[in-house]
Order: structure tokens, then sequence, then C-alpha cells
């Protein structure tokens, strides 16, 4: 390839690098700016007298609707409900792909199929139902019937990455598990778990990325007082009292991102995996 | 060997509630909102049969078409540039680049992102008065106008900005996954028969893309018929009902209008919209995979 398409081809790319980060640049820069600063300048200056005011308000003063306490409380719903229905669906996922592959019985292959098949749903078509079970059981406008409908709904895909790791795995070592006596649980905490290391890291990564970022579920099933971070965030952008405070907005968006934004920066190999493997389903 | 009477049926307990969960709240609750939407239900709901009675009303709401003819357009443009510049950039970064893993890191952490943080921030950066449009002002085209997100004829556009913007790096890293993939063997046996890179592209590597091809186009439709979320935060579905979807049409009629029965009949339409989507999808993916 000649000098000139070289230089050509890395300018595409940086120009396309520029381009996804440029939003990023304007959060950042945005929510550090005060509002004279934001009317006066430029979208994409650097701030001129950078200040946190915004940060704190989005913290823990602006309102989201009727409360006016920032993103806080939301913050550590959505923590409260992500990191159960997270380890649940994780666990559950890893047992079920152990005996869909190697304690296969039949229809234990149609059951796969029909648990596969269940991806693909959208979950608009099972929403009505959900809403008047929750309220049954009494699992409305809380944190539990949140984990509840994430695990129920995470299962099909945790079970499917651990069911397409597992496969990889050769089935002379459970059998000559077998027949030094190793049973069901001891196979699996002895032999799968020692190897399962990376698919429960690239696992958990997807769930708490699915999971954190969830609107959905969050904005048709938690009260009030349970809504997870990403109902919040949109509730606070679009309660206006007087004066849009842009940078409010840009800080409270930053705060919502930033735990699947630090999974990214520091597991980002996992989370692609994750994808790529999410993506190959079926 | 020692016999485990209890590896018997251990497997089988331990799958259990996995598959009753799925039995219930996946099919049988889409056999619940698909009876649902034959009935009398409005604010609660009412098991009276009512035939097609919701159907009709729903296909005679000029906002059910709004929002169907929204995921057209939105979906697909969506699919078709995010597709593109995926390939683009994938082609591109094959080419030894050095910094691959940085550049790629960049183009795919959007996805690490909420579709709500994404519309936030596309949202503010779109806004006509502070926002992109004051910026090219600036730079001094003084009679710049960009107000597509309050314009109702071209709302629909930003929605489809916002989600290029953020799939677009998905889509590079399963077509580059799938160039790595292509037997290099057979490219240098072409660069020996003097064919130019363009020409080995166009003619050896994109066609044996094809498996690729079909599970991008896969998900970003599955991606694109349940938009709800980015469209939430970018328009509201407005002005108006500009950028209504049917995910937000569903909503609505469900959760605010108390239309349950319309409600649930809307989203039978999404599930026959996704099926009718991704059978022939899967059906072409299974029938090239066995070609090959």
């Amino acid at each position: 390839m000649s000098v000139v398409s070289r230089v050509f081809l890395y300018l595409i790319l940086a120009l396309a690098a520029l381009y996804t980060l440029a939003p990023l640049w304007v959060m950042l820069a945005t929510s550090f700016k005060s509002l004279d600063e934001i009317r006066e300048g430029s979208l994409i200056a650097a701030p001129q007298a950078p200040t946190i005011a915004a940060w704190g308000k989005a913290w823990s003063s602006a309102c989201t609707g009727v409360r006016c306490d920032g993103l806080q409380p939301f913050f550590f719903n959505s923590l409260l409900m992500t990191i159960p229905a997270v380890l649940i669906s994780t666990i559950i996922g890893a047992l079920n792909g152990y005996s869909l592959t190697h304690w296969k019985f039949r229809g234990s292959e149609v059951l796969f199929t029909m648990l596969l098949l269940g991806c693909f749903i959208p979950f608009q078509v099972v929403l009505l139902p959900m809403a008047r079970t929750l309220g049954a059981i009494g699992f409305v406008d809380s944190v539990f019937g949140l984990i509840f409908v994430h695990v129920v709904y995470g299962l099909a895909f945790t079970t499917l990455f651990f069911r397409n790791y597992y496969l990889g795995v050769p089935g002379e070592l459970i059998k000559a598990a077998r027949v030094d006596g190793a049973g069901f649980f001891t196979i699996f905490w002895r032999i799968l778990m020692p190897i399962s290391g990376p698919i429960f890291v690239v696992c958990v990564i997807w769930q708490f990325t699915q999971i954190w970022n969830d609107f959905l579920f969050g904005v048709v099933f938690a009260g009030s007082d349970s809504q997870p971070v990403t109902v919040a965030l949109n509730n606070l952008v679009r309660t206006s009292t007087g004066v849009k405070e842009y940078n409010v907005d840009m800080a409270a968006a930053i705060i919502a991102a930033l735990p699947t934004l630090f999974v990214y920066i520091v597991a980002g190999k996992y989370f692609v995996r994750g994808l790529t493997a999410g993506a190959v389903k079926g | 060997m020692r016999s485990h009477s209890a590896d018997r049926w251990l497997p089988k307990l331990v799958l259990s509630p996995t598959l009753l969960a799925s039995l219930i709240f996946v099919y049988g609750f889409i056999l619940i909102t698909v009876a649902m939407s034959f009935t009398e239900s409005r604010l609660l709901p009412n098991w009276e049969w009512a035939g097609v009675d919701r159907y009709v009303e729903l296909f005679d709401n000029d906002r059910f078409w709004t929002s169907a003819k929204n995921l057209a357009i939105f979906g697909s443009l969506f699919i078709v540039i995010s597709m593109a510049v995926g390939l683009l950039l994938a082609i591109l970064l094959d080419q030894k680049i050095r910094g691959e893993g940085f550049l790629r890191a960049i183009y795919l952490y959007p996805m690490a992102l909420s579709f709500i943080v994404t519309g936030t921030a596309w949202k503010w950066m779109l806004n006509p008065g502070l926002g992109l449009e004051r910026i090219v002002q600036q730079w001094g085209f003084a009679d710049f106008t960009f107000d597509w997100l309050v314009n109702p004829d071209k709302a629909i556009y930003t929605v489809v900005i916002a989600g290029v913007w953020q799939s677009a790096g998905f889509a590079m890293a399963l077509f580059l996954a799938g160039l790595r993939g292509v037997d290099s063997e057979i490219i240098k046996a072409a660069q020996v028969d003097g064919a130019s890179l363009p020409t080995i592209y166009r003619r050896i590597i994109i066609p044996s893309l094809r498996p690729v091809f079909f599970s991008v186009a896969l998900i970003l439709a599955h991606i694109a018929i349940k938009s709800f979320d980015l469209v939430m935060a970018l328009t509201g579905g407005g002005p108006g009902t500009a950028t209504d979807v049917p995910a937000i049409f569903m909503y609505q009629f469900s959760f605010s209008r108390g239309q349950l029965g319309v409600g649930a009949a809307s989203a039978v339409m999404m599930l026959m919209t996704i099926m009718a989507v991704m059978v022939p999808l899967m059906y072409a993916e299974a029938k090239s995979g066995a070609q090959r």
C-alpha cells in the first residue's frame, strides 16, 4: 500500500475515533461548566472556570420528579438490584450449562432450544402479565421485584454462555471423575469451577451491563422509591423547574454511566468476548 | 464405579427452576398476552371475549401507524448505516494498523453505556440554540440551522444518528472477528495471482463473511425493534407523536392510558414483527451455513 493511502487510512480511523469520543468529551466539559459559561461559550470548548457544583447537585439535590435528593438514592437502588441479580443468574446459569453439556438426558436439547428462543422475544410481550404477577406476590414497587425479573429473563443468556463454554470441556474428564466416584456437585466444584474463571468474568460483566443499563423493566416495575438510576436519570432530565440545567444533566448522565464505563475500562477484553458470544447465540 | 443414585435426578432438579421459569414467565406469559389482546380489557383485565376488536382499534389508530412507519425508517437506516460503518472500520482496522487495540476500544465504548445516557448526551448536543447548531454558527456560518430534534419531520433521524453512534462499534467488532477468521492462504493465493486489495475484499473476503452479515443484521434488527429507552431519552416520542415507536406505543397504552387490550395487541404485533424478521434471517443463516 502506498504511503499516501496509508496516511489516508489513519486519517479516517482517527476521525472516526474523534467522532466516537466527542459526546463523552462534550458531556464531561459541560458537566464542569457553569450555566453562564454554557450560554456564552461553545459546546466543545474546555471549561474556562471548572466547577463541580453541577456534580454535587446531580448527586444529592437535583429533582427527579417529586423527590429532590439527586441520583444518590437511585444509584444505590441500582447497586442493590444489580449485584444480587447478576450473582444469582450467573450461578444458576453455570449449573444449567454444566447439566446441559455433561449430564445430557432425554429432552435436554429440546429444553435448551426452548430456553434459547426466550432470548429473542421482545419483553413487551410479557410486561402485562408480569406486572400483575409482581402485584399478586407483593413484589411490586420493590427492588425484589426487579431482582426477580432480571434473574428470570437473564437465565437464557447465562445458561447459553456456560453451555457454550463447557462444550469445550472433554467428556472423558467427567467420565474419569465419575469412575473415581465423584458425584454431580463434586465434579462441578473440583473440575469445572477451577477452569471457569474466564467465562464467569464474561458472564458477570455481560449481566452487570445489561441489568445496570436496563430502563424498560425499571420504568414499568419499580415504584418511585425503588427506581434504578436509569429511570431516575430520565426523570431528572425531564423535570424542568424553570431554567434547564444542562451541566447537571450531563453530570447525572456520567454518574449513571460510571459503573459500566469503569467495568469496560478495566475488563474491556471480557466485555467484547461477551458481546460476541451473546451475538452468536444459536 | 461407585454409583451415585442422586446423579440420575440431580441435573434435572438443577434445571427444573429454569424450565419452570421459562414455561411460565416466557411461554405462559406470551399466551396470556395473546389471550388478553382478544378481550375487553381496558383499565383492568377483563376476560370477556372481544374477538378481533382490539386489533381493529389498533389498526384504526393513526399513532400506531406512525409508530410502525417510524420503526421502518429508524430500523432500516440504523441497520444499514451501522453495518456499513462497522464493516468499513473493520476492514480499515484489518490493515495491520498500529494501535489497533486502542482504536477498537474507543469505537466500542458506547456499547457499555445505557441508551438513556446516550439519549441524554445527544439530546444536549443536538438541541438547537446551544448545541451543534451554534458551533457551526460560531465557525462563521451564521445562517446554519439544525433543528431536527424539534422538527416533527426530521426528529426520527436524530434517533438514527444516536443509535448508529452507539452500535456501529459493535458491528465493527463482529465484522473484525469475522475478517480474522478468513483463511489467509486464500488471500495469499489471490495476491500471487495479481488481484488488487479492493478486488480481494470485494470478490473473496466479503462474500465469505455472509454468516457474519446475517448475525449482525439479526442483532441490530433486534435492537431496533425493541428500541424504547433511546427514543424515550432523546425525544420522548415527540415532538408530539412524531417519533413514536411501537415499544413506546405499547408502554403508553398499557401503563398510562389504561388500554390493556390495545397494549397487548400492540405487543403481539411486536412479537410477530420480530418473528417475521428473525425467522427468514435465521433460515438464511442456517442455509448458508449448510452450504459451506
